[in-house]
């Protein structure tokens, strides 16, 4: 099943790496590009129960995962949970303990990793420290016998690809960690994988540097139509490029969803306190009726949130995300039925740039946090202030006590 | 209380700095001990016997002219030659794979290999060499042995020829090239061989244009060290060779103690040492010694 250039739909346009100018270097990414490369090249993967032990340790735990072709899809928790041992299985460097991964279907637990046919990106970039950056590249070709001319043409459209035309001759030791990093994406993409892993291929740079290819390697995998499947313990990050994410805790998945569902609607505190500042507010789950739901403090104040959470009377947490918070000195004036208003007294003010963050003291319970926008507030109110807190009872949601 | 606390602050950095500047003297014992008994003593031996030689310069450059182109010396030359380089194939023939697998395995097999690669090099030379001559003996182990399941009918001459030598040398030898080669594929990492691998490369593949090339630098290493030290081999081709394998260092001895003539010893000797500073200098050159040693 080795794809060979210069056949199929996928024409080949002659570009020398050394002299290929940027018009050039766009036709023929474009050329390949489009329109056979850019639907999906299969890559559906499926993970069913996989589990990992080390001794006693469960390490991964029955995981199940569907990724659909084309996907970008990321592994997200702290360090310790989980997710770069889950990688290794589906790279094939980790035998799992039960379960199966499937590719397009298909049990590949016999597969051995260098006939997986998987691109692989790592951490510390783990490109090779001997060879050229055009032979780094041209690695994976050569190891499939590759004739020498679809090499040199394949590895100059990488090249260009990841905007090292020119490097072509360099020595590893002679680029920066940027382009290490482009190096050894390029090396994963060239051979055209229907499915790329990714372990935190950005920790290693500095915060713009890693902002920047999360941004260039969003939009080669989308160009491509390449599954990736990414590991990473930055949850900006996961947010930033990912289609779906999963997050992953002590060996478990504690949530599956878009950016969007896991970052609004997180599935416990864990959860919503990994994806960002979150507001935990405990209290006593006092009447759920139809679709309402009642949290009460400890000092007497009632929350209100949307019901269907299913949980039973009894310890709980409405869940508010700094942001959804408006404050505004002064106290509680007439109910609103559809806000939740909460008295307090400003304990301290932090600026973080686009932000005002501040905490503010609650009768009954811990410090409720609510960033403010730095565009729209005028002078920061003061410290000690009396203030009201005030947020639409649809934004809050109720989630279980924490065990 | 601030103002004392800045007026002892200058003096806080030196305090902390002094035992690192003092560090170097921890040298000193161990200088002086290689000054007095090593470069003092050698020094003196060629300064006394090139002012002993009793004839004019001139005299003394023809006669050693004479001598560095003499047949026993020229001979002694090409045999020690060929006897280090073969020690040095063959040392590094056997010595990669033991290394690629101490490198490689883990579990308790590792610790065994080491010891035993380590435990000789810590016995005497002269017993390691005896004990060899037990076994390679016309009666030794392994003439009585092959000759017990007749494999042989005569006893195979394995000493006192060019084959003991090579044996006993590339035996006492080898740990020098294993932990040279071990030191230079432990630091090999193990990310890189498994992207070769994630990028479709088999093993053998991976060896050939990964593993080897980066363990590359520890095979000259340990190729030089161990051509260096076999260069100046005496003992066991002494005690394992035959008469016609005269290395240099065995030249020399019989110039002391048979001829005794002194100035073609030390002739021979600054020979033999600026051939093996001129090699260690390339060694040097080679091998990141410090982290030969694990420093970092």
């Amino acid at each position: 099943m080795v794809r060979q250039p210069g056949q199929g739909q996928c024409g080949v346009v002659e570009v020398d790496t050394d002299l290929a100018v940027p018009g050039e270097a766009a036709a023929a990414v474009a050329e390949f590009v489009s329109p056979a490369a850019a639907t999906p090249r299969g890559g559906a993967v499926e993970l069913r129960g996989l589990t990992k032990r080390y001794g006693d340790d469960t390490v991964v735990d029955a995981i199940a995962v569907s990724i659909a072709p084309g996907e970008f899809f990321s592994l997200l928790g702290p360090s310790g949970s989980g997710k770069t041992t889950t990688l290794m299985m589906v790279a094939g460097f980790v035998r799992p303990d039960s379960g199966a991964v499937l590719l397009d279907g298909a049990d590949i637990a016999a597969v051995p990793p260098q006939r997986r046919g998987f691109g692989m990106v790592f951490q510390n970039y783990a490109i090779f420290p001997h060879l050229s950056v055009f032979e780094n590249i041209a690695f994976p070709l050569r190891a499939r016998r590759w004739a020498k001319d679809a090499v040199a043409t394949r590895v100059g459209w990488a090249l260009d690809l990841v905007r090292l035309g020119r490097f072509g001759d360099r020595h590893p030791h002679q680029l920066s960690g940027g382009q290490q990093q482009r190096v050894a994406l390029a090396r994963a993409i060239v051979f055209h994988p229907p499915l790329v892993l990714m372990d935190e291929p950005l920790g290693a740079l500095d915060k713009n540097l890693r902002f920047e290819m999360q941004v260039e390697i969003k939009e080669i995998q989308q160009r491509l139509g390449m599954t990736v499947l990414y590991v990473t313990h930055d949850q900006e990050e996961a947010m930033s490029m990912s289609d779906r994410i999963a997050i992953m805790n002590h060996g478990r998945i504690d949530q599956v969803g878009t950016p969007g569902e896991v970052y609004e609607r997180p599935a416990n505190p864990f959860v919503g306190r990994f994806l960002g500042e979150a507001n935990l507010i405990e209290g006593t789950v006092a009447v759920q009726s139809g679709d309402a739901a009642r949290l009460l403090l400890p000092a007497g104040q009632e929350l209100r949130a949307p019901g269907g959470g299913g949980f039973g009377d009894g310890q709980g947490m409405l869940f508010i995300r700094p942001e959804r918070i408006e404050i505004r000195p002064g106290t509680v004036a007439a109910g609103d039925p559809r806000h939740n208003v909460l008295a307090g007294r400003i304990r301290r003010c932090s600026f973080l740039g686009n932000i005002r963050r501040y905490a503010v003291d609650i009768d009954g319970t811990a410090p409720v946090t609510v960033d403010l926008q730095n565009a729209t507030s005028g002078a920061p109110l003061p410290v000690g202030a009396t203030v009201v807190l005030r947020w639409p009872v649809a934004d809050s949601l109720i989630l279980p006590a924490e065990l | 209380m601030t103002a004392s606390g800045t007026a002892l602050r200058p003096f806080a950095p030196p305090a902390a700095k002094a035992p690192r500047e003092l560090t170097p003297l921890l040298l000193l014992p161990a200088i002086a001990m290689l000054v007095l008994m090593f470069l003092v003593p050698m020094v003196l031996f060629f300064v006394r016997t090139f002012m002993e030689f009793p004839g004019s310069n001139a005299d003394f450059v023809v006669q050693a002219g004479d001598l560095l182109f003499s047949q026993p010396y020229l001979t002694a030359l090409a045999t020690t030659n060929w006897i280090a380089l073969t020690v040095t194939a063959t040392v590094l023939l056997i010595g990669y794979p033991i290394a690629y697998y101490l490198a490689t395995a883990t579990g308790p097999s590792v610790s065994v290999v080491v010891l035993s690669i380590v435990l000789p090099y810590l016995t005497s030379l002269i017993v390691r060499t005896f004990s060899w001559m037990v076994l390679l003996g016309e009666h030794g182990l392994i003439n009585d042995g092959l000759r017990a399941v007749s494999l042989i009918a005569a006893p195979l001459t394995l000493m006192y020829n060019r084959l003991g030598v090579l044996i006993g040398m590339s035996y006492v030898l080898l740990p020098y090239m294993v932990l040279t080669l071990y030191a230079a594929m432990r630091g090999i990492d193990a990310a890189i061989l498994r992207a070769a691998a994630s990028l479709g490369a088999s093993g053998f593949y991976t060896f050939r244009r990964v593993y080897f090339p980066l363990s590359l630098h520890g095979v000259l290493s340990g190729a030089l060290i161990v051509y260096i030290l076999s260069i100046g081999y005496f003992i066991t081709p002494a005690l394992m060779g035959g008469q016609h394998d005269i290395m240099i260092a065995m030249l020399i001895d019989r110039e002391l103690e048979v001829a005794v003539d002194w100035p073609a010893a030390a002739l021979m000797s600054l020979s033999l040492l600026v051939v093996t500073l001129g090699l260690y200098a390339a060694y040097y050159r080679v091998t990141d010694v410090r982290r030969l040693i694990g420093a970092r």
